[in-house]
């Protein structure tokens, strides 16, 4: 007998009697303006915010928030950095990458999440091998909370898909809290509105 | 297998005595960091019911579920195998990496690759694994198992990780700043994620509606181990499939805020399908879950989401460390989770709480910890598994209980020898309550007597 038959036995077996499966409501009465509270939790979480550039030019933006950046890799049109990501063969090969930018497809504001997944990122790696991210972000992207995020379409499409909340981090020495354990170093929400199509 | 005695390996670390204060200390932190983000949240008690009613759910109907979890897996182009128990589980892993030609794996933390000890396993055959969690790596690199399920190097000091590292990996001996060890284990780290030609995760929820793995990290080491090197796999346990996307909502609001103060880890990553040109591999792992799911005292233990709060506010997990339990898991959840791979081995371990019930409170999934360890007890006793000094004391303290007036006089007889009794009767080797503690001063009057007093007759 296949090992797969003989655990699938052994649960229907040893099951204990049905049990209901209760309704999960969504917990939305009385939040407070998601965006306001996007941009607290973002904090919270050692996210860094910044305003909307007047001008429309997000390279500029990019460069004043990393100057000593030597590459830029984006993944969304607003930004044009050096570095064209449909020369990357491999993942690996966005190792040298020091500031990637992305737009996120919508952000929670419960707990400052960004939601990103392959058809943001590009190459997923994008979001993980650079040193510093920049990450754009429509303020009506913002839902609620999780139950709202979850509830939404992109869960069931995506192959990849990650609820990012500022930079990688680490507590394990200690419980000294350290930014930039094995992720990014940093994370950089920018309020921009998506371009009128 | 030897018993493992949690008083006499506890008195290891307790030796240690700013380790211990420290260890105290920090997981107090963590349990108050807890109480904040629950006082956060309004509807705190109505999620943890759904938690409990979701997993209570989805265990009473696990082989439907575990099928439907397969079957969506397998039309996102993922690989589905099926591993009874540790060995088989191990054998798996190492077929699939021998198939690609991997010499290099890097992976993520995962209590079950721990349970079922794949790392030892894959370096007999020559497999370089890589564990890339900063406390996992420390534990890795010091050839100590990890003492706490979310944070496996909270029994070291700073000083204890730059010996560690300075040994290991040629950093500075002098240098014990957290941020210098931790930019160590950064930079030594990254080549592997570049190199290794796998990349492994476990799986804290395993979604059936979409045949997706959610790992929950904070250092962004999953997700390099993910999304770099081109094949990805992942150990699961059985018991962590969940129905559907939308009931994330309530376990992804817990798990972080009760396992270390925060609203939501850093990433809560989703896999459904492999990258490009790679493959996803994923483990079903049983390894004793399907007998457990069969006992009507303990299988509510299957819906443990490993957030450890547990253990951060158990005062015997706190001033004991988590390598005296012994086993994988320690702490109150370690109680009742490892008498279920070895009664014998591990029949010392439910006495080692004071069945405050504090792990019970403060669980997500309500899990009834307190009363399965006084439970435990109960079966260690009738598989005469209980240590003699115990069952010498227990017998005597039976009988005393047994005969209120037998009570009254011994408790009256107490107060006096206790009174005039010379340490060195008090605190003998067969007392272990006596090893770490001061007896507390007895009041003048018994409750008993006060009552006859002040409240009349009896």
């Amino acid at each position: 007998m296949s090992s797969r038959k003989m655990i699938l036995d052994a649960v229907s077996r040893n099951q204990p009697s049905a049990a209901s499966l209760p309704e999960v409501p969504a917990f939305d009465r009385d939040l407070p303006p998601p965006w306001q509270q996007f941009q607290e939790r973002l904090a919270g979480m050692g996210g860094k915010f910044a305003r909307p550039v007047p001008d429309g030019n997000f390279d500029a933006l990019v460069r004043e928030l990393h100057p000593d950046a030597n590459i830029i890799c984006s993944a969304t049109p607003e930004v044009t950095g050096n570095r064209d990501l449909s020369d990357v063969r491999e993942p690996k090969d966005l190792d040298d990458v020091d500031v990637g930018v992305v737009r996120a497809a919508f952000g929670i504001a419960e707990t400052g999440s960004v939601y990103l997944s392959e058809m943001e990122f590009g190459v997923n790696a994008l979001g993980f091998l650079s040193q510093h991210l920049v990450v754009l972000l429509d303020p009506t992207d913002v839902v609620g909370n999780l139950h709202h995020a979850y509830r939404r379409r992109e869960f069931a499409d995506a192959a990849y898909a990650v609820l990012m909340t500022g930079p990688s981090a680490t507590a394990d020495i200690e419980g000294v809290l350290i930014h930039g354990a094995q992720g990014v170093r940093s994370l950089t929400v920018v309020e921009a509105p998506r371009p009128s199509v | 297998m030897k018993r493992i005695d949690h008083a006499e390996a506890s008195s290891f670390f307790i030796a240690e005595k700013e380790n211990e204060a420290f260890h105290d200390k920090r997981l107090w932190d963590l349990r108050q960091k807890r109480d904040h983000q629950r006082d956060d949240v309004p509807e705190w008690n109505e999620l943890r019911e759904l938690a409990s009613a979701i997993k209570e759910h989805t265990l009473s109907h696990l082989s439907d579920y575990l099928e439907q979890f397969e079957d969506n897996a397998k039309k996102n182009g993922a690989h589905v195998h099926w591993a009874l128990d540790a060995e088989e589980h191990n054998r798996i892993v190492h077929e699939i990496l021998a198939d690609h030609g991997v010499n290099t794996l890097v992976k993520s933390k995962s209590m079950l690759t721990e349970e079922c000890e794949l790392r030892p396993y894959l370096a007999r055959r020559g497999i370089d694994v890589i564990e890339t969690d900063l406390g996992e790596r420390i534990q890795q690199l010091d050839d100590e198992p990890p003492s706490h399920i979310v944070v496996p190097a909270v029994h070291k000091l700073r000083g204890n990780v730059a010996d560690v590292f300075a040994r290991t990996l040629g950093s500075d001996p002098d240098n014990d700043d957290p941020h210098y060890l931790s930019e160590q284990a950064r930079v030594t780290t990254r080549p592997y994620f570049l190199a290794a030609e796998a990349g492994m995760t476990g799986g804290n929820f395993a979604v059936a509606e979409t045949g997706a793995v959610v790992v929950c990290t904070n250092e962004g080491n999953a997700d390099l181990s993910a999304t770099v090197p081109p094949l990805q796999l992942a150990s699961v346990g059985i018991e962590k499939i969940i129905p559907r996307t939308e009931h994330l909502a309530v376990f992804v609001r817990m798990l972080s805020r009760s396992a270390v103060g925060s609203p939501i880890t850093q990433y809560t990553s989703h896999y459904r399908k492999p990258k490009d040109g790679g493959e996803l591999h994923i483990v079903l792992v049983d390894n004793g879950r399907s007998e457990r799911l069969g006992m009507e005292d303990f299988w509510t233990s299957l819906k443990c989401i490993r957030c450890g709060a547990c253990m951060n506010t158990c005062p015997v997990y706190r001033r004991s460390g988590g390598l005296s339990y012994g086993g994988v898991y320690s702490g109150p959840i370690g109680i009742i989770l490892n008498p279920t791979y070895d009664l014998r081995k591990y029949s010392n371990l439910p006495f080692a709480s004071t069945l405050n019930g504090s792990c019970t409170n403060v669980c997500p999934v309500k899990i009834n910890i307190h009363e399965q360890i006084y439970q435990w007890r109960r079966i260690l006793s009738e598989h005469n598994q209980l240590p003699f000094v115990k069952k010498a004391a227990m017998k005597v303290t039976g009988k005393v209980l047994a005969d209120p007036k037998a009570y009254r006089r011994t408790i009256a007889a107490t107060d006096v020898a206790m009174e005039h009794l010379p340490r060195f009767l008090l605190y003998t080797r067969f007392n272990a309550w006596g090893k770490q503690r001061e007896v507390p001063v007895t009041p003048d009057q018994t409750f008993h007597a006060w009552y006859l007093k002040n409240r009349g007759t009896s």
